[in-house]
């Protein structure tokens, strides 16, 4: 790729409306040439790629230059106008790469001078990520610096554990969007007392809402809006229509439906509307299907009435809307929340919510097995067990060892970790024949039966031993514990102490991490590693010293019980990796016989 | 039972059940300590503190023998009251009587086991009962008092009644008279908020028993009672017993071994193939080829 050089006609123009010099440029890795078709011109090119930093070019269009610009970072601009846009592409990749082998060179140069180089070559956005989480964790950040610039760590090695970390800060949260509002009826008109005028105040929020809510509506404003009637008109239509249902007055609805079309649209029973409905009203939100089981509502408790008022209604059917019906409608959609985000253009939210409906039918067409997942449904909530036939458990079943074997021991060890001589009796390893420990027995019982209880039960001088042996038992651990858990040890040192010792804490938890990961030691890095991380370790033993030494002498026990566990983890690492490094240089210092 | 007024009940009535160790080869042990006869004098005398506490307290005593366990003492049965060490004493030589006649062995080695489990369980169902009594019911905890070692066999059953004791909030609370702890009794002491202490002068049991042990669900409330240092969870390894702190584990059944091994002993499992890591074997590699 280096020695490969792109050589293509163009003209160098200095501005874009300059008619351009003709010549030949020539195009290396290292530079490129721009010669002059007329020797006699002076334009000649010599330019490092060095110093170019981006490059910009024109879209491909019929009426459009192929041209291509070079930028540099003094400013100064080289464009070369192509004869056809296939030559100005390839001339454009070329610089791409040129210019991106060259800022890598030169950002290698730089990284070396400063912080531990990673060897792999991180996105921008990682270290940024990185940068951000060192900022808002201020303890991290300490870890981090002691650490990774004190050279114990390496930075992918400090990050290669927080992975966690590093992806929940950059997940994007989806943004929490504003749901629909709950009110049916926020179109209330203002009606003037004096005049017969009534006013409807439309915002954008509400369009969206009665978009949402009645597809019939937005159908017919996207049929009638701009062709057939302005939006206005449109709205004041609309309004008439709310006004009319407003005052309930169906025969008036129906009259005024038959002389405007466009009004019936708005009168009538929404079509769509009623499709929907019947696809898939959720029941927990279905206040139609209460109405059949609720009868104390109805007039005359749903007996048969009279029926001479249905006479009237058989016309006006079409214009009666039932409130149930709207109330679910409603439901349904606040449920559903907002489809659309934007609040654009009336005609755009419109047009919108028509594509969201499209897609959802025909995602329902599509899954006509509806009735199997319900079913599928039913069948796994309302399980009967008995009737369901095996399971087959396809793993092989666990055989365990009898666990007598295992707790045999546990007493030995019970009596060596807590080190309890006991009252000073020796357990009787003898033997016991059963007939004579039972008769031992018997006649103890019969004993304290013959005799009574003793007068008294002991002697007083025992029971204040007990009694005051319990006490300071009790009162000690109290003492130690603290009266409350909140008042602890580490609360009542100065804060300086204290901090310092959450620091060596931390950064002993971490340094222990990477050691006890590193084992069993098999590459030459990760043995360099744990001498590191060993010579860290060493260095914080006379750290926790010093700490313990500059508390006062109070609370001088306390930290040392505070920091030992801390000690007896380091002594642990120690101890294994003096056992391991003796094991190695024995192991190296043997060798099978015939191998030099 | 005679009919409680709502009144009396007050928060702090109880029902104790006593679990008592009448091991025999145990006590055998233990004749120079605390013969049996001074241990079950402190006893009566705590079983009479306790209902002298509350009119409605009662007390449930189960023996727990060599092979079997019985109930030996209620004192919701209508009895006269002077005569209850006296029923006491006549039920537990017969219950000895008949745990002589089920002993199959002929001679033990050393302290033997006493059944720890079937005491809890006879005690849990004797509590369940009193659950499904009615609303108003005294508050019910286990006293075990104990001093032979922890049978292993018994493992599954003890952990068994303990987290059913957990589960019914029944707190069981441990008098270890022998001469080691019991990593059992620490546990369900543990796990289900009870106490557990190991009295240091034998002869002073009584005393301990009031102090500690008599003290009802509700007291325990706002009273300090002794705690253990530490309960001793350590695990120890399944091919030597010893106790260690690291180890491996097996994948399948959790069993813990302190070596590297090529196949699980108790599940039978077999392990993959560890890091090779050695110089000898990439020696011999070498050596092998030409």
């Amino acid at each position: 790729m280096a020695d490969k050089q792109v050589v293509k006609r163009a003209k160098y123009k200095s501005s874009v409306k300059d008619p351009g010099v003709a010549g030949v440029l020539k195009m290396r890795m290292e530079r490129f040439v721009f010669v002059p078709n007329d020797p006699t011109s002076a334009t000649k090119l010599n330019v490092e790629f060095r110093t170019i930093k981006g490059h910009k070019f024109t879209k491909e269009g019929s009426s459009k230059q192929a041209l291509l610009n070079l930028t540099q970072d003094q400013g100064e601009n080289y464009i070369f106008e192509f004869d056809s846009f296939s030559d100005r592409d390839a001339c454009r990749e070329y610089v791409a790469t040129a210019i991106a082998h060259h800022s890598e060179a030169g950002r290698l140069v730089n990284e070396k001078s400063n912080v531990p180089v990673s060897n792999e070559q991180l996105s921008r956005a990682e270290t940024e990520r990185r940068i951000k989480l060192l900022q808002e964790n201020s303890e991290l950040q300490a870890l981090h610096k002691q650490l990774v610039f004190g050279g114990i760590l390496t930075d992918d090695e400090f990050w290669a554990t927080r992975k966690k970390l590093l992806d929940h800060s950059d997940s994007r949260k989806p943004k929490q969007r504003l749901a629909l509002k709950n009110e049916m009826w926020s179109v209330k008109p203002l009606s003037d007392g004096q005049s017969n005028r009534v006013t409807f105040n439309l915002t954008p929020e509400i369009i969206h809402q009665i978009f949402a809510e009645k597809p019939a509506v937005r159908q017919a404003y996207l049929n009638f809006v701009p062709n057939k009637m302005t939006e206005k008109e449109f709205w004041t239509k609309y309004s008439r229509a709310e006004y009319l249902h407003s005052t309930k007055n169906v025969v008036a609805a129906a009259a005024e439906a038959a002389e405007d079309e466009e009004l019936a649209v708005f009168l009538k029973q929404d079509d769509m509307l009623a499709n929907e409905a019947r696809r898939k009203v959720d029941p927990t939100v279905d206040m139609k299907a209460d109405e059949g089981d609720d009868y104390t509502h109805l007039p005359d408790h749903g007996l048969l009435g009279d029926e001479t008022k249905d006479v009237l209604e058989s016309q006006y059917k079409p214009y009666r809307r039932s409130f149930a019906q709207d109330l679910n409608q409603h439901a349904s959609v606040v449920l559903q929340g907002r489809l659309v985000d934007e609040l654009g253009d009336t005609r755009s939210v419109a047009e919108a919510l028509a594509r969201t409906k499209q897609a959802e039918l025909s995602d329902e067409i599509s899954n006509r097995n509806l009735e199997k997942e319900l079913s599928d449904k039913i069948c796994r909530m309302a399980e009967i067990e008995d009737l369901q036939g095996p399971r087959d458990t396809a793993v092989a079943p666990l055989s365990i060892k009898d666990p007598r074997d295992y707790f045999d021991s546990q007493h030995a060890n019970a009596l060596k970790a807590l080190g309890d001589a006991g009252t000073g009796t020796k357990p009787l390893k003898s033997s016991v024949s059963s007939s004579k420990a039972y008769g031992s027995l018997r006649d103890l019982v019969s004993e304290i039966r013959g005799t009574g209880l003793s007068d008294p039960i002991m002697s007083h001088d025992v029971a204040l031993k007990v009694l005051s042996g319990l006490t300071q038992n009790i009162s000690s651990t109290r003492f130690h514990l603290g009266i409350n858990p909140n008042e602890s040890v580490l609360n009542r040192l100065p804060k300086v102490t204290k901090e310092e010792l959450l620091h060596h804490w931390t950064s002993i938890q971490e340094l222990l991490k990477h050691f006890w990961s590193s084992y069993p030691i098999t590459t030459k890095y990760l043995y360099t590693k744990v001498t590191r991380l060993k010579d860290a370790m060493s260095q914080v033993y006379p750290k926790l010293q010093e700490i313990k030494e500059s508390v006062q002498s109070d609370f001088r026990h306390q930290v040392s019980l505070l920091v030992h566990p801390m000690l007896q983890a380091l002594d642990a690492a120690f101890a294994h990796y003096e056992a391991d490094a003796q094991r190695r240089s024995s192991k190296s210092g043997e060798r099978p016989n015939g191998f030099t | 039972m005679t009919p409680v007024s709502s009144k009396l009940h007050t928060d702090d009535v109880s029902l104790l059940m006593v679990s008592i160790d009448t091991n025999p080869f145990f006590w055998n042990s233990m004749k120079s300590a605390l013969p049996f006869s001074r241990f079950l004098s402190h006893v009566l005398a705590f079983l009479n503190s306790i209902l002298l506490l509350n009119q409605l307290n009662q007390v449930v005593v189960i023996a727990t023998g060599y092979n079997s366990c019985g109930y030996i003492f209620d004192s919701s049965t209508s009895q006269i009251q002077d005569q209850r060490a006296e029923n006491l004493l006549q039920k537990l030589e017969e219950f000895v009587e008949k745990d002589e006649a089920q002993c199959r062995e002929d001679s033990v080695d050393g302290p033997g086991f006493s059944l720890l489990s079937g005491s809890l369980s006879m005690a849990l169902c004797y509590i369940q009962r009193v659950f499904r009594s009615g609303p108003l019911h005294p508050q019910p905890r286990i006293l075990c008092l104990h001093g032979s070692p922890d049978g292993p066999g018994q493992y599954v059953a003890v952990m068994n009644s303990i987290f059913s004791a957990q589960r019914s909030m029944v707190p069981i609370d441990s008098c270890v008279i022998g001469a080691q702890h019991s990593a059992f009794l620490q546990q369900a002491s543990y796990i289900t908020g009870g106490v557990y202490l190991k009295p240091q002068l034998l002869d002073g049991l009584f005393q301990y028993l009031l102090t500690v042990f008599a003290t009802d669900l509700y007291s325990r409330g706002f009273l300090q009672l002794p705690r253990p240092a530490g309960v001793d969870f350590r695990a120890s390894c399944f091919c030597h017993k010893n106790t260690i702190d690291m180890g491996y584990i097996c994948s399948v059944c959790l069993s813990i071994f302190c070596k590297h091994q090529k196949k699980c002993t108790t599940c039978g499992s077999v392990f993959g193939e560890a890091q090779v890591q050695d110089s000898s074997t990439t020696a011999e590699r070498k050596r092998k080829a030409p």
